[in-house]
């Protein structure tokens, strides 16, 4: 057989919906899983190249988790409506609230707890873990307000691996960008680095993906390509999350 | 019924009692835990396992050697690095190998 030199490869895909999301609902906090998670164990939902869970997590006013460890893992916390009290091993006491993202490296070992800081509404958040680059870190912890950054109808970077780089960085080749747009709004998405996958998942509205349609907390992975094509079906908040596949 | 035997490395000790811990709630499993290299060779040569947990802690170095050890050993049994430090990805991480295996 001769293959075309020429000829495009196609770009492969992978569509978790959101109905098809395991979820622990432990009343004060209701938590839907696009990967695997706790005790539910999927063979088919593991992981989008590195990045290994993506949490959509909902906690009752004045309730949270208690200290408890964590090691080896690029930990992202993106609080989408209300604020979290966060402290930690390392020091940090801190609050995180809407339009701030958070990573904690957990590298050697951290302890931390974090809690609504609400008494009476709920806090709603991504608790995003993306596979480190390096094991043993000593553990590192940042946070960035980034709503005041972004413009209307673009994405804005709000992670990145490089310490210089617009957003939090990580201990992974990794870039996240996040973007609020009007309907009928398109833009195109240019991979940092050919070899990654790009995880795109809708926070608001509905979108269109590379002829792909998406609705709130849909997830499209797209890997072997070089650039994707996002349109606003509606007004519409999206999450890029640009992965390495192999690492 | 047979407990899977998982032999678990870290050297955090409040991290790998989390971890056996978690892993002995289980009523099918059973955790053992290493908090050196040194003490996790000891413990490998005393007693069967179905799989190695390596948490955080031990030099590269020290997890090849490790992983040696077990590579020349008559059981060759998986050695899977182990990440977040807590139940999230644990029962994944179990099922994982032992699915494979």
């Amino acid at each position: 057989m001769v293959l075309n030199k020429n000829k495009k490869k196609m770009a492969q895909t992978v569509l978790h919906q959101a109905a098809t999301r395991d979820k622990s609902d432990h009343g004060w906090l209701k938590s839907f899983h696009t990967f695997s998670f706790g005790m539910h164990y999927n063979p088919e939902r593991i992981n989008f190249g590195a990045l290994r869970v993506l949490n959509d997590d909902w906690v009752s006013g004045g309730k949270g988790f208690g200290e408890h460890p964590h090691d080896n893992m690029e930990i992202i916390s993106i609080p989408l409506e209300g604020a979290l009290q966060h402290e930690d091993s390392m020091e940090n006491v801190a609050v995180i609230e809407a339009g701030e993202i958070q990573v904690m490296s957990a590298g050697t070992g951290i302890y931390h707890k974090e809690f609504n800081k609400d008494k009476d509404q709920p806090v709603q958040f991504l608790q995003i873990w993306l596979f480190p680059n390096q094991r043993n870190v000593t553990p590192r912890y940042q946070q960035l307000r980034y709503d005041n950054l972004m413009k209307a109808n673009q994405f804005t970077q709000i992670l990145s691996p490089n310490k210089d780089d617009d957003g939090v960085w990580i201990y992974q080749d990794a870039w996240f960008n996040l973007g609020k747009f009007d309907k009928a709004t398109k833009v195109d998405y240019q991979f940092k680095n050919k070899a990654n996958g790009l995880y795109v998942f809708v926070l608001k509205g509905d979108a269109k993906v590379e002829g792909q349609d998406l609705t709130e907390r849909d997830g499209f992975g797209i890997w072997d390509t070089e650039s994707v094509t996002i349109e606003a079906a509606l007004d519409s908040q999206v999450l890029l999350m640009e992965v390495p596949m192999n690492f | 019924m047979k407990q899977t035997e998982i032999l678990v490395i870290c050297t955090q000790q409040e991290i790998l009692n989390t971890i056996v811990r978690l892993i002995n709630a289980n009523e099918t499993m059973n955790g053992t835990g290493a908090n050196t290299l040194e003490q996790a060779i000891t413990v490998f040569k005393s007693a069967s396992f179905d799989m190695v947990l390596m948490g955080a802690g031990l030099t590269s170095e020290e997890e090849t050697e490790f992983e040696n050890i077990v590579a020349r050993s008559r059981s060759k049994i998986p050695v899977v690095h182990h990440y977040g430090g807590g139940s999230g990805l644990l029962f994944a991480e179990i099922y994982e190998c032992l699915g494979r295996k």
